[in-house]
Order: C-alpha cells, then sequence, then structure tokens
C-alpha cells in the first residue's frame, strides 16, 4: 500500500523503545495467539513437539519473530534491503503463505494493545499496522 | 448453521455483559476511521474528520459508534441464527448505506484491538479467538443480502 512517511517512522520507533525488555513476553503472546486463532497456522509447525500457547518452541519463536522485527525498526529506511536474506528465507526454504504476515501482525496488534492500553493510540496503531505491513512487504519480495 | 458450545456462549455472554458501551463503542469506530482513513467516506455528514485530534473528539462519531455497538446485541440475543437476524440490516447497508462489506471486517478488527486493551491479559487466546468467531459470523451476515 502506502509507504511510510517521517511521521509513520518516528512514531514507530518512539513507540517501540517501549518494547524493549518485553520482546519475549510479546512475541510468545502474539505467535501463540496466532496458533489460537488462527489454527490454520499451525501448519507450518508440524515438526513441533509442542503447540500449545506458552510452550518453548511458541517462546523460542516468539523471541526470533520479536528479534526480527526490533531488527527491522532499525532498518526502517530500507525494509527491502535491511530483510533480503530473511525474504529469501521465508521465499525460498519456510515458503510461508505471505497472507500470513497478515494474520501475525493482527495478533501483534492485538497483544501490544494488551500491554500498551494507553501507548497504543489509535496514531500509535496506524504507525505500526503501515510498518507491519512495510515490513510483509519486504519479506515477500523475493517470492516470484 | 454456526455452531456453538457452551464454553463460548458464556465468553461471548460476559464479554458483552462487562462491556461499556459508551466507552468502547465511539473507541473503535474513532479508531476505524484514524487507522483506515478510507472508511471516512461514508461519514461526510459528521463534520470536522480532518485529523486524529477532530475524530476523537468528534460527538456524531462518539454517538454512532455506541448505535453500532448496540447492533450486536441482536447477534447475542439471537446466537443460533445470526444469519436471519442481520437479513434487514444487510439490506439496509447494501441498499441504502452501500457500504462496502471489507469495511465490516475493520471495524470488527478494532473493535478486538479496542477490547484487548481493555481486558489486557484477561483477553486470552482462547477468548480472542472466541470474539473474533463472534464477530466474524456477524461480519458474513451482513454481507449476505449484498447482490
Amino acid at each position: 500500500m502506502t509507504s511510510l512517511s517521517a511521521k509513520d517512522k518516528d512514531t514507530v520507533k518512539a513507540f517501540w523503545a517501549n518494547v524493549a525488555g518485553k520482546e519475549e513476553q510479546i512475541g510468545c503472546d502474539a505467535v501463540s495467539r496466532m496458533l489460537t486463532v488462527y489454527p490454520q497456522t499451525k501448519t507450518y509447525f508440524s515438526h513441533w513437539k509442542d503447540l500449545r500457547p506458552g510452550s518453548a518452541p511458541v517462546r523460542k519463536h516468539g523471541a526470533t519473530v520479536m528479534t526480527a522485527v526490533t531488527d527491522a525498526v532499525s532498518k526502517i529506511d530500507d525494509l527491502t534491503g535491511g530483510l533480503l536474506s530473511l525474504s529469501e528465507l521465508h521465499a525460498f526454504t519456510l515458503r510461508v503463505d505471505p497472507a500470513n504476515f497478515k494474520v501475525l501482525a493482527h495478533n501483534l496488534l492485538v497483544v501490544l494493545a494488551t500491554v500498551f492500553p494507553n501507548d497504543f493510540t489509535p496514531e500509535v496503531h496506524v504507525a505500526m499496522d503501515k510498518f507491519l505491513a512495510a515490513v510483509a512487504h519486504a519479506l515477500s519480495e523475493k517470492y516470484r | 448453521m454456526v455452531e456453538w458450545s457452551e464454553n463460548e456462549r458464556s465468553i461471548i455472554s460476559n464479554i458483552f455483559s462487562n462491556l461499556d458501551y459508551n466507552d468502547i463503542g465511539p473507541k473503535a469506530l474513532v479508531r476505524c476511521l484514524i487507522v483506515y482513513p478510507w472508511t471516512q467516506r461514508y461519514f461526510t455528514s459528521f463534520g470536522n474528520l480532518y485529523n486524529a485530534e477532530a475524530i476523537s473528539t468528534n460527538p456524531k462519531v462518539a454517538a454512532h459508534g455506541i448505535k453500532v455497538l448496540h447492533g450486536l446485541d441482536r447477534a447475542l440475543k439471537n446466537m443460533d441464527n445470526i444469519k436471519a437476524t442481520y437479513a434487514e440490516l444487510s439490506v439496509l447497508h447494501s441498499e441504502k448505506l452501500h457500504v462496502d462489506p471489507d469495511n465490516f471486517k475493520l471495524l470488527s478488527d478494532c473493535l478486538t484491538i479496542v477490547v484487548a486493551g481493555k481486558l489486557g491479559s484477561a483477553f486470552t487466546p482462547e477468548i480472542q479467538a472466541t470474539f473474533q468467531k463472534f464477530l466474524a459470523v456477524v461480519v458474513s451476515a451482513l454481507g449476505k443480502q449484498y447482490h
């Protein structure tokens, strides 16, 4: 859709500073919700022993995802370039249907709303939504 | 037909009986108009929607948010026949209001996020799943009469 304005980038960077220290908790919760609310996403994790909310593999994967999103925030001025190798990973190895990026993004926004009820204002929400869409777009670059 | 377990019915009933419609309704609609600004197209008669501040303080938006949230009461009272319950409202949204049905999902996502903000960690993954299932059924019913 639309590209990120300077204001969007500032909003994302400022809000994301709140996340520091809570990455694991937030990531775990987001992945847990994704697997529970959108059970079709479990098909990508058939190799895990335990897909329950808060399980060890879920917690670990949540942390992995959040580290990558935090990294994307630091590369917000060039997401396509910055996420190149992650795009190749998702395109050639993981082959996650890009529709699922939206699903995970939605669940991340829900978690942010629960953890930061006062800071996750409508203005922050729209900037974060746009940012996550831009990340998803960058991740899809290498698909075809 | 949509099946609801006893657990799902009680989750939905609990969420709504503890909801302050006058608070959550406006918040959900305000968020929708800000996060998805193209939805403002349906509210040209509401006056000042120029920025987030104006939208957040617009009394017409607030009143409408409350009205829309009460629209969900119909589903609450008729969970076993949501499709028929919304037939008339579906025709209204299609024939008179000319609302693109994709917008229903946008508002329902905003409502989910507002309720999540209100309930915090009490909005568990299981409760989220049930709430989203409920909203998805309503959204589908509202789109049924479009042709």
